[in-house]
């Protein structure tokens, strides 16, 4: 019995230092993202964030999206945060200090803890909604993520995914629309509009290369 | 593979709290969308997590579209800051208010 509880201890051990590392990077760079003054500070704590959240997919086999989520979040919309951070100049007058409504900072941390503490209230009285609270599921088994995905993306939310196409290419004609300067017809104008929606063309490229 | 799913549901919970508290307290446009992008990643963590638990491939699926969706609601809601940067150079929420008069 002993030695069964220490087997099953090895083999949880590993498991558990990836998920408190992962869970570490995750709730440093959130709170990063939230405590910095510098945006361009918050940008890159967001990019320890969502590293963290593909550590996690890693860990619970989602090899898929952790690649995904590299590759699109790390790889293009923090770019696109950066890029706009740099094109508007860095402001620094968003100062933690000043409240135009009175006590509305620690109302806001008061309500977002209570929301959190009820929200797990809630799974731990549903048992997490499956079940006991120990219940793990079973695997797909090794290396078969993206097939699984794959086929699941491709025969029932083939409907879906056309849609996404369709939403895409609206987004970067609106993005184009937005970001022009209206009246304008030199070249410098036409810069900010062409580079958020040449990076998400190439998002789409990078998309539907991996799939 | 072994640890259990409840696990991931409070570290996602924790995540998402921290999405809304920053975007309650901040008043920069874009911090509030990063922190708006914090939720959606907490809201994937737990359609990851629910997928591994059921055993359920579907909810792997939807976190494929929800990045889809992240994706192109990032570049509508910056296209729309630079717009409004253009016209009031501001990027501060609390100075953005002229709808309000």
């Amino acid at each position: 019995m002993t030695g069964l509880l220490v087997a099953a201890m090895a083999r949880t051990i590993p498991d558990t230092a990836v998920f408190v590392a992962g869970a570490l990077m995750i709730l440093a760079g959130g709170i990063g993202v939230i405590a910095c003054k510098n945006p361009v500070h918050s940008a890159l704590a967001m990019v320890l964030t969502l590293f963290g959240v593909a550590v996690e997919f890693v860990e619970q086999q989602a090899e898929f999206l952790a690649a995904v989520q590299i590759i699109v979040y790390a790889g293009a919309i923090v770019v696109l945060f950066l890029f706009v951070i740099m094109f508007l100049g860095v402001d620094q007058r968003d100062d933690v200090h000043d409240e135009p409504l009175v006590a509305q900072r620690p109302l806001a941390v008061l309500l977002v803890v209570l929301a959190v503490i009820s929200i797990i209230a809630l799974g731990v009285e549903a048992h997490w909604a499956v079940g006991p609270h120990h219940v793990t599921g079973k695997t797909f088994g090794p290396y078969q993520n993206v097939g699984e995905v794959g086929r699941s993306v491709f025969t029932t939310y083939l409907f879906a995914f056309e849609a996404t196409a369709a939403l895409l290419i609206i987004a970067v004609v609106g993005a184009v629309v937005l970001a022009r300067r209206s009246g304008a017809s030199t070249s410098d104008a036409a810069l900010p509009a062409a580079s958020p929606s040449s990076t998400t063309a190439d998002e789409t490229a990078d998309e539907e290369v991996a799939s | 593979m072994s640890l259990p799913g409840s696990w991931y549901l409070i570290l996602s919970a924790v995540l998402f709290g921290i999405g809304a508290l920053g975007l309650l307290i901040r008043r920069n446009v874009l911090i509030m969308f990063m922190c708006l992008e914090l939720m959606l990643n907490a809201a994937n963590l737990s359609f990851v997590t629910f997928s591994r638990m059921l055993g359920d491939i579907a909810g792997q699926s939807a976190v494929f579209f929800v990045l889809v969706v992240a994706a192109a609601e990032v570049v509508v809601g910056l296209g729309i800051v630079v717009a409004i940067f253009r016209r009031r150079s501001t990027a501060v929420a609390d100075d953005i208010s002229g709808m309000r008069n």
